[in-house]
């Protein structure tokens, strides 16, 4: 338990000023601005987003600046701010098929329409220090080609044709879409809700689970069928104004995950697929949530359920890092008398083993 | 609703909603300043909120909640009873306000044309620039395959 404490609040407020004083630095040093944190850090606000749960690319800026660049703090400060604002409604699903596409490679297939397009990415970079960024950098402008109009089809839609892959499953109309930040979690949960549950879950937590798989832990044989970067457009059924209303666009990345095959007597065999989805350039999130994704299907699938990555009641427990963050550091809180009832506890259970050892040797031993 | 079951000045104030959410509230206003504005009232003051973005399933099937955004609104009418609203990401409420001051203007006969010519026909240039811009970008990083030819032995 926790118990009131008085007499805190000058050392409170004095350490309040003290951690503004710290998080601006050396004030010779030019202050660091949103813009700066939006442009130069974006991969950090991109996950700031996606585990805040809110895209919102300038208040995730003002959240990891708050947080002195701490991300589980930053994501705690827009969840906190989250919970200020009315919600308007739930927009149309976004259709990652017409995205405008920045970066999309599949290690599935060579030669696909609309090709392998790398992108802004880490890839083939050889990962040493670069000098050069030590101080002020002016990289070259980009390339440009000229763009070849096209669709780019998703992977799994040409495995699709030929049946090869089994189909997503059907929205059904009468069946509300599931949403844990209205409805407390119950188990079995259904693939949107445990997608929902990933999606805003911890990335380290879901980098780990995922690979456990891969290293055996519930393997499903994954490849990656294709990874897509882009812009979506976002639109909402507004009802005053009587027709969809277009909202602007946002930033996703996308995954489909394909692995190994089901199949049954009555249904020909055919590969099964993990699903991925995240604000910004999340691409080592998107993966992890698929394969963790198609791990938490074993149910529905009929596999055995023997690995941490396939237990949803596990992964869905704890993949928040809000909650965990909140019941660890809680223990930094007072517990002063639960403590003085464990001091009290071990106290007599001390006296009573002292009282039983002063029992003379040769009579323990003529008791037996 | 989709688009095709819109009727003509649905579709048109849907497309103008389209290209002023991808600009900058400055652009828009510094656009609108060429029409001649006739009076209006605020019908809804501006009002940030927030909207659940959805995905599906394997990108094509059920839907399911992703996480929100924050989405600002507004809705204005004309002195002459048009009836204007503005939606748009992010918390900007002065860009709502424009967005649905336009919706409002491409309703009457009178202004119609003026927001079309003086605003969103440059607005949407830029918009396309832009998006063709960052197309090129991109088409500069596709893969070229090649297959290395190999020795004879």
């Amino acid at each position: 338990m926790y118990v009131a404490v008085k007499g805190g609040e000058r050392a409170i407020e004095n350490a309040h000023r003290l951690l503004a004083h710290e998080r601006r630095g050396d004030r010779d040093v030019p202050e660091v601005s949103l813009a700066q944190i939006s442009n130069q850090l974006g991969l950090a606000v991109d996950r700031v987003m996606t585990e805040g749960s809110l895209y919102d690319r300038e208040l995730a800026a003002l959240a990891i600046k708050q947080a002195r660049g701490d991300m589980i703090e930053a994501i705690f400060l827009l969840r906190a701010f989250r919970a200020t604002l009315p919600r308007f409604g739930s927009s149309e699903p976004v259709d990652t098929s017409q995205m405008q596409v920045r970066r999309r490679v599949s290690s599935t297939f060579k030669d696909m329409p609309g090709g392998q397009v790398l992108g802004p990415t880490f890839d083939y970079t050889h990962r040493l220090l670069d000098p050069v960024l030590t101080g002020e950098s002016s990289p070259e402008q980009p390339a440009m080609t000229d763009a070849e109009p096209g669709v780019m089809p998703r992977v799994t839609d040409i495995l699709g044709r030929d049946g090869l892959i089994e189909a997503s499953p059907a929205e059904d109309p009468e069946k509300p879409v599931g949403d844990l930040t209205r409805d407390a979690l119950s188990f079995p949960a259904d693939r949107d809700l445990r997608l929902q549950n990933l999606a805003r879950a911890d990335e380290g937590f879901l980098l780990s689970l995922g690979y456990s798989s891969q290293r055996g832990y519930g393997r499903n044989h994954p490849f990656a069928g294709e990874i897509r970067l882009g812009e979506v457009e976002v639109e909402f059924m507004a009802e005053d104004v009587g027709f969809a209303v277009p909202l602007g666009s946002i930033t996703l990345t996308e995954c489909q995950m394909v692995n190994q095959f089901k199949g049954s007597d009555t249904e020909a065999p055919c590969f099964t697929r993990g699903y991925g989805l995240a604000f910004g350039q999340s691409e080592r999130k998107v993966m992890s949530m698929a394969l963790v994704d198609r791990t938490l299907r074993a149910r529905e699938l009929g596999e055995d359920i023997k690995a941490p990555a396939q237990d949803e009641e596990f992964v869905m427990s704890h993949s928040d890092n809000v909650q965990a963050t909140g019941f660890v550091e809680h223990l930094k809180l007072p517990h002063y008398v639960d403590f003085q009832s464990e001091l009290g506890l071990l106290r007599k259970l001390r006296k009573e083993f002292a009282d039983a050892n002063e029992t003379p040797v040769a009579l323990q031993e003529a008791a037996e | 609703m989709t688009s095709s079951s819109l009727n003509h000045q649905q579709a048109r104030r849907r497309e103008a909603m389209g290209v002023l959410g991808h600009c900058a509230t400055a652009d828009i206003a510094g656009y609108l300043d060429a029409v001649a504005v006739p009076a209006y009232e605020q019908l809804r003051q501006p009002e940030n909120g927030l909207v659940m973005l959805r995905g599906r399933i394997g990108g094509d099937g059920a839907p399911f909640n992703l996480g929100e955004a924050t989405v600002s609104r507004a809705a204005v009418r004309l002195a002459s009873g048009e009836v204007g609203f503005g939606y748009t990401l992010g918390r900007d409420g002065a860009k709502a306000q424009l967005i649905a001051l336009c919706d409002a203007l491409i309703q009457t006969s009178e202004f119609s044309d003026a927001v079309e010519t003086k605003v969103l026909a440059p607005l949407r240039a830029r918009v396309v620039a832009d998006s063709k811009r960052k197309a090129a970008e991109t088409a500069a990083t596709k893969v070229d395959f090649y297959t290395l030819v190999r020795g004879e032995g």
